[in-house]
């Protein structure tokens, strides 16, 4: 039953399929093929990537990632490396007691945990932004690379 | 009955296995599950694959012997994915194919970059694996010591299987088997945690009294120690640096383990891939604040001198799970604690093979081109086979009682010495070039090895008297840390900065716009395939 429908819908579509086997043969042409007849392989430099480096849509989104990345990761390390180091060299400071037998020692590593958590859902935040900018990138890009076609042909 | 909840959990990976392998053709989905693993599955996968049976078992052994010390361990274990999740994990998605290889290569020299990133990927990974391998049939032998069963039969057991699941099922299964281990291990840790709260009464300030009051004998002297205070284990005069170089390599070694990385490849995009950080986060964040009550509750109810008695350090959590659940629960846990080493060398292995096929083989030995179709997923299996062979040959040469802990510490180290500075620069300087990422590579390799082979944990004078051999060189250590990152990292970035300002390389700058736009947005990326 379902090879026939198959076969069916294969002959009611007569669309190539993009990197077939029938669609990688030369098909007896030498110049350069027509837009339209590359295979996903032979078309994967679409984009002129440097122009989209330029696009200010782009700069803005890598703006706006580096402005979240680079306070975070700075932020991280030292509050991280503040343990070991405080541990190893003010080991006293660190012993005092603070609730019961409990000490400065204990609460500070276990803050980590929700340092860590509290970064990554900020991250998840700033990320669901920084996705829109991207969405927005590739429009762009796209419609530029349709155009340049335009212009070719 | 330990022995019928090990071969039960057998069962259930090996039809898991059998299903994947029915699902698995193709190089896509031989290496990276067709792409089309689920943000929380992938989460658990990752989890999965860090939380080895070196930090079930052994962070639980450090903390009911070191007390807070052993802590910090877990506290990096956890922060370290700050670094994955930021920096590391949505640029390699959207960049690369199968390896971290694909992301350095990406605009540098193919063949000396791929040959190097693919050593160090098959370093790590031996290592790491032959530690767990150790430690699998020492424990296997210890915890179905009633089965008869011996530290050879155990090891070539393990070896077997992860063969099995890895030639077979590809990453499919493998990363099935970590997801089914995950739950059990988060379930296992969930009930012990309870069980250690109850016996205090659920009360926290008992239980944190009980820590304060550690009673234990030291040398047939009984000793009172407050395990909550640090210095148990780094003691003056270089704990203080060894603990801080033993926090650069977590924090910037685990966004270069190989097992770690392949697994964003296996997902469909790199918000996916976010998501499952944070997934992965959420468990392992979660896992390691329990380390409290498995460690500590080892500790106050187990009590040092029996785990000392009963098999050593390693045993403290499932001797925990015997002393508050009996027999039944013990069994529970020792099965968890194998599922975990059978599904992290299986994750060890496809790493290691994927490197091999893919970066040596099919791009350096053949420049890029498979000779014939699913070339590459056969190299793949067969360098399995012989990764596996060789893990568990070494394994048993070096026998049960082997220290092998430093050949975690060692992997880290590589991974943040030779892997980290590497892909970094490569992400985000465009003067990089091809022999600053070969310089890197082996700069990071060799000072990391180099700093532990002539460090206290291969170096030193066993006490007179010592039945088994503790250091390989009788001699005094020539570096005093055990940890090497504090000097082999800043090395690894220097080799790299030093060998890219040798020369320049304006084809690697050229393409770094492509690799910007690429990383930043996903264009072009590798898609999810087969349905």
């Amino acid at each position: 039953m379902g090879d026939d429908q198959e076969s069916e819908s294969k002959i009611d579509d007569l669309t190539p399929e993009v990197g077939a086997a029938t669609d990688v043969a030369p098909l007896g042409r030498a110049e350069t093929k027509p837009a339209h007849e590359l295979t996903a392989a032979e078309d994967s430099h679409p984009v002129d990537w440097s122009r989209v480096t330029q696009l200010p849509e782009f700069r803005a989104m890598v703006r706006a990632k580096l402005r979240f990345i680079i306070p975070a990761v700075i932020f991280f390390v030292v509050y991280y490396f503040a343990l070991p180091v405080l541990v190893g060299y003010a080991p006293g400071l660190m012993s005092k007691r603070v609730i019961g037998v409990v000490n400065i020692a204990y609460l500070f590593a276990l803050s980590q945990f929700f340092m860590a958590w509290i970064i990554a859902a900020l991250y998840l935040r700033a990320a669901a932004r920084f996705d829109k900018m991207e969405h927005k990138v590739i429009e762009k890009a796209e419609s530029e690379l349709r155009s340049q076609r335009d212009h070719k042909g | 009955m330990a022995l019928a909840m090990f071969l039960f959990f057998v069962g259930i990976t090996l039809l898991i296995t059998y299903w994947a392998a029915r699902r698995t053709s193709g190089a896509s989905a031989f290496f990276a599950a067709n792409r089309q693993i689920k943000g929380w599955q992938n989460g658990f996968a990752v989890a999965g694959d860090y939380m080895s049976a070196a930090s079930f078992l052994g962070i639980a052994g450090i903390i009911a012997f070191q007390g807070y010390d052993g802590f910090m361990y877990s506290v990096g274990w956890l922060v370290a994915y700050l670094t994955v999740l930021l920096i590391v994990a949505e640029p390699l998605r959207n960049a690369g194919k199968y390896t971290m290889a694909d992301v350095l290569a990406y605009r540098l020299s193919a063949r000396p970059v791929r040959a190097m990133a693919s050593l160090s990927t098959i370093t790590v990974s031996i290592f790491y694996m032959i530690a767990q391998m150790v430690g699998a049939g020492a424990l296997v032998a210890l915890l179905l010591k009633n089965s008869g069963i011996s530290y050879r039969t155990a090891v070539i057991g393990v070896g077997v299987l992860m063969i099995v699941y890895v030639v077979f099922g590809g990453m499919l299964a493998t990363t099935w088997v970590q997801i089914i281990k995950a739950m059990l291990l988060m379930g296992g840790t969930i009930l012990l945690s309870i069980l250690v709260l109850a016996h205090f009464g659920f009360s926290f300030p008992n239980f944190f009294n009980a820590i304060g009051h550690v009673v234990y004998h030291e040398n047939g002297v009984e000793v009172v120690k407050d395990f909550l205070q640090p210095g148990l284990r780094f003691k003056p005069p270089y704990g203080a640096l060894d603990l801080i170089s033993l926090g650069m390599a977590l924090i910037f070694g685990t966004a270069g383990l190989p097992h770690i990385l392949v697994r964003f490849y296996t997902v469909p995009d790199a918000k996916t891939a976010r998501i499952s950080v944070v997934w992965a986060m959420g468990l392992i964040g979660t896992f390691y604040i329990l380390t409290t009550f498995l460690g500590f509750g080892a500790a106050t109810i187990v009590g040092r001198d029996k785990i000392a008695t009963s098999g050593g350090t390693n045993m403290s959590a499932p001797l925990l799970a015997q002393s508050l659940g009996g027999d039944f629960f013990f069994a529970f846990i020792a099965a968890i604690a194998f599922a975990t080493i059978l599904a992290v060398v299986a994750g060890l292995t496809i790493s290691a093979s994927t490197s091999f096929a893919h970066d040596f083989y099919t791009n350096v030995v053949h420049r890029g081109s498979e000779r014939k179709p699913g070339e590459e997923v056969r190299v793949a299996r067969v360098t399995a086979f012989v990764v596996g062979a060789v893990a568990m040959a070494i394994a048993i040469l070096l026998g049960p009682n082997a220290n092998v802990a430093f050949l975690v510490a060692l992997a880290f180290a590589v991974a943040a010495s030779a892997n980290l500075p590497v892909i970094v620069l490569s992400l985000f300087w465009k003067r990089f070039t091809t022999r600053g990422a070969v310089c890197g590579l082996g700069t990071g390799l060799v000072a990391s090895i180099l700093l532990i082979i002539i460090g206290p944990s291969i170096m030193g004078v066993d006490a007179p008297g010592a039945t088994t051999a503790a250091h390989l060189i009788q001699s005094r250590p020539i570096f005093p840390l055990e940890n090497p990152g504090i000097v082999s990292i800043p090395l690894g970035f220097v080799g790299a900065v030093l060998g890219t300002l040798l020369g320049r390389e304006p084809a690697a700058a050229a393409k770094y716009d492509e690799l910007l736009v690429r990383a930043s947005t996903g264009i072009g990326a590798e898609k999810a395939s087969g349905h």
